[in-house]
């Protein structure tokens, strides 16, 4: 039987996702990370269950491998994995030069706000900014630790799936050099 | 429009209802949050929603409704919603989804009998109107999720705030 395919707009889960991280960054208490992991994990696991029932079982890491970075990859991200690197001992690294999920943030970030430091206006404007201790002016995050609240999500996906896919594992991302995008997958010795 | 496979969307809404429930324990502030979370969503969406949709300008109240069902749900969920039960001052009417994308995959356990699973279509559309001048409430009457046979999204009409532009310059 062929899977049923049904199409939404890729802004929907844009949408969703920004807001996600939006909501969980205003939250005391639940942490951003631990809520935003929880439900990508959830996600990967369920999604690499519905991309992979109709194929024969996955027995070596490295075909499971292959598989996220091609199918599963295209699956979430519209594309193929660029560059697969691997020390052979459970240690992947997967570059994607082009990260979909990071295309759309902008990478000129405004200066930094000049003037009396915003703390004495209490303004809810900036709210959740970083600000220095000593007092200093507070400046504005590069692009890549903006993007950095944004990888969890995807981080978690990848890990959900993985471990469904029997490879129980840690998922890190590194976005210095945007657009492109390195995950570091940390395979758990079994 | 860019199109994704429609599950990543309704297993991703699915994972962040089920963790909304989880940390707020209390089903009518998962319903508030969700609505929220849909009008911060719903404000963003219609910047997409008229530069991508190529419709004209809509005529009244009777048309925005209308747009939203065939337009809108068309764009953005790949599905269509009916506009019904109109009231006499045409200022309340029903949309009523047959096909839910949402709801895919999804059935309520004991103890959610309360919860407003598609809150987050309300919230969108509250937002995406309030953007055009429209002030709604919204409101998810009728649920399949819960039982009933259709899925109804009561809109009424509180406002319609003018064309002109609303705020002074020293605001």
């Amino acid at each position: 039987m062929e899977r049923q395919r049904r199409t939404c707009a890729e802004t929907c889960l844009e949408l969703l996702s920004i807001e996600l991280v939006h909501y969980y960054a205003a939250q005391n208490q639940a942490p951003l990370a631990a809520s935003t992991e929880a439900i990508g994990f959830r996600v990967g696991r369920q999604l690499a269950e519905r991309c992979t029932w109709d194929r024969p079982r996955l027995v070596e890491q490295l075909d499971v491998m292959k598989f996220i970075c091609k199918e599963f990859w295209i699956e979430l991200f519209q594309k193929q994995v660029d560059n697969l690197r691997t020390n052979h001992r459970g240690t992947f690294v997967l570059k994607d030069s082009n990260f979909r999920w990071l295309s759309k943030l902008s990478v000129d970030l405004p200066p930094p706000i000049k003037g009396p430091p915003a703390d004495t206006q209490g303004g809810a404007a900036d709210k959740g900014t970083p600000r220095e201790s000593n007092g200093a002016l507070p400046t504005s995050p590069t692009a890549s630790e903006a993007a950095q609240d944004y990888l969890h999500l995807p981080c978690a996906i990848i890990r959900g799936a993985l471990t469904h896919l029997g490879l129980p594992c840690t998922v890190s991302a590194d976005a210095s050099a945007l657009p492109a995008c390195d995950f570091t997958i940390n395979i758990r010795a079994s | 429009m860019e199109t994704i496979n429609s599950e990543i969307f309704t297993l991703m809404y699915g994972s962040i209802v089920r963790q909304l429930i989880t940390d707020l324990e209390d089903i009518g502030e998962v319903n508030k949050q969700l609505d929220t979370m849909g009008y911060n969503i719903g404000v963003r969406l219609i910047d997409e929603f008229l530069a991508k949709s190529r419709t004209a300008a809509c005529t009244d109240f009777r048309d925005s409704a209308e747009k939203v069902a065939k337009v809108g749900f068309r764009m953005f969920l790949n599905t269509t919603a009916n506009v019904t039960n109109w009231n006499p001052e045409n200022t309340e009417c029903s949309l009523v989804l047959e096909d839910n994308p949402l709801t895919d995959f999804v059935e309520l356990p004991e103890g959610c009998s309360k919860l407003k699973y598609c809150n987050v279509l309300c919230g969108v559309i509250r937002g995406a109107l309030e953007m055009v001048n429209l002030q709604v409430e919204c409101d998810f009457v009728k649920d399949t999720l819960r039982g009933d046979e259709l899925n109804e999204i009561r809109l009424k009409l509180v406002s319609e705030g003018t064309e002109a532009y609303p705020f002074k310059d020293d605001d």
